[in-house]
């Protein structure tokens, strides 16, 4: 009980990264590679927020004036994990983009066969 | 065989990241740059979101960055499908008209939805990367529900280009009036009030403009066959 | 409490472990959009409603529309 109260996000995220990973190294369709990645960045970005929590803290804004700021979460990791949202979705597109062109010029997505008629 | 491979170099990366997991505590690290951020946000920058600060004031060479890196990949994804061969297109039924009265209905009302988000970054929940995307997701309904409609392309072009235009002008600005770029060189105001914390909520307009229509373009010159 | 957040983690791990099984590529979207979803409950849970805001419109909604598009243009079995 005590593992689970003190590391549950941490285990989360750390299935997250190990299932991701598994899926672009086994995995041989382009698409669900690509899925893979998507899943690989939500998990880092799950980490990533969960290091930065402070037990019984609340969020970083000032709603009312006198609210108490000694509990308060760490505001620098939420400010990266917001720029790398953003950026994942932006490798996700160009990488489906890059998809589309090979699927036109091969014919398949199975990456097996890309490499048997390349040879 | 690839596939024991595999099993094996992620019972590899398992324990290593494992070992190194249990010595981060949980709950109670705090880091010094955190503590004074905190602390000293309201007075220096005048915003109560603290995370809103520390993205567009402390830290806005590295929101100027992603912003690039955003636009870099937009342009990429037209480059790369421009020169795509046309398919056959598939015949498909045109939407219902419930489908298309609520799609018109509601499309305004995520649009003012959106809006509302990113001009009160300063003060709570939000900003211009959430609310662009809350525009986005609206032009993504008017694809789907709308008969046949498209949004102008020279619209959303001049969107983006004058949303990344201003930040980086407001930038020069404050390398004009003070000692470096990106200086917060407008006057603060009254903290909680609307007009207030100098170039945020100018800056998180322009990036509010500029990721709405930059995703809703990525969406355009996905859909677009031949 | 601690039960909540235990049955939302175990949930996700379903999920990400039904993505990489299934066959139809449309069931894996899905599957991809609910690990997104449950992730911006779990950082609303450890106090960042700006991060939840963002994970809940850029990874849930946006991700899985533009897969969708492209699996259209694609095929739609993997094989």
């Amino acid at each position: 009980m005590s593992f689970l109260n003190n590391y549950i996000y941490y285990t989360g995220a750390f299935g997250l990264i190990l299932v991701g990973l598994y899926i672009i190294l086994v995995k041989h369709n382009l698409i669900k590679v690509i899925i893979g990645l998507g899943i690989l960045d939500t998990g880092v970005n799950l980490f990533l927020i969960s290091v930065g929590y402070i037990t019984k803290g609340t969020a970083p804004i000032f709603s009312r004036p006198g609210i108490d700021s000694e509990h308060m979460v760490d505001p620098v990791p939420q400010a990266l994990v917001l720029t790398a949202i953003v950026i994942g979705i932006a490798v996700l597109a160009l990488a489906l983009s890059l998809a589309i062109r090979l699927y036109q010029h091969y014919g398949t997505l199975n990456l097996r066969k890309i490499r048997e008629q390349r040879w | 065989m690839r596939r024991i491979v595999a099993i094996l170099l992620l019972i590899i990366v398992a324990v290593g990241i494992s070992l190194s997991l249990a010595k981060i505590p949980f709950g109670s690290p705090e880091t010094k740059a955190g503590r004074y951020y905190i602390d000293e946000g309201i007075k220096e920058t005048g915003a109560t979101n603290i995370v809103t600060s520390v993205v567009v004031n402390y830290r806005a060479f590295d929101t100027l960055g992603e912003v690039t890196v955003l636009f870099i990949a937009a342009i990429g994804l037209g480059a790369v499908l421009t020169a795509s061969v046309g398919e056959e297109t598939r015949k498909t039924e045109p939407a219902s008209l419930v489908l298309y009265t609520g799609c018109r209905l509601l499309f305004p009302l995520i649009l003012i939805f959106g809006t509302y988000i990113f001009i009160h970054g300063h003060l709570s929940p939000g900003g211009g990367f959430q609310g662009g995307a809350i525009i986005a997701s609206g032009f993504l309904l008017i694809y789907l529900g709308c008969r046949e409609r498209r949004i102008s392309q020279k619209a959303s072009k001049l969107a983006e280009s004058l949303g990344g235009l201003v930040f980086v002008i407001i930038g020069l600005l404050g390398l004009v009036f003070g000692g470096y770029f990106l200086l917060n060189f407008l006057p603060k105001g009254t903290a909680n009030a609307l007009f207030s914390a100098g170039i945020i909520p100018i800056i998180y307009i322009a990036i509010g403009f500029k990721v709405g229509s930059e995703l809703a373009s990525i969406i355009d010159n996905l859909i677009e066959e031949s | 409490m601690i039960f909540v957040v235990s049955f939302l983690v175990f949930l996700m791990l379903v999920g990400a472990v039904a993505a990489s099984i299934f066959r139809d590529l449309i069931s894996t979207v899905i599957a991809a959009a609910l690990v997104s979803l449950i992730a911006a409950i779990l950082f609303y849970l450890l106090q960042a409603p700006d991060v939840a805001m963002a994970e809940a419109a850029i990874g849930a909604a946006l991700t899985a529309a533009i897969f969708i598009i492209a699996i259209r243009r694609t095929k739609r079995y993997e094989e």
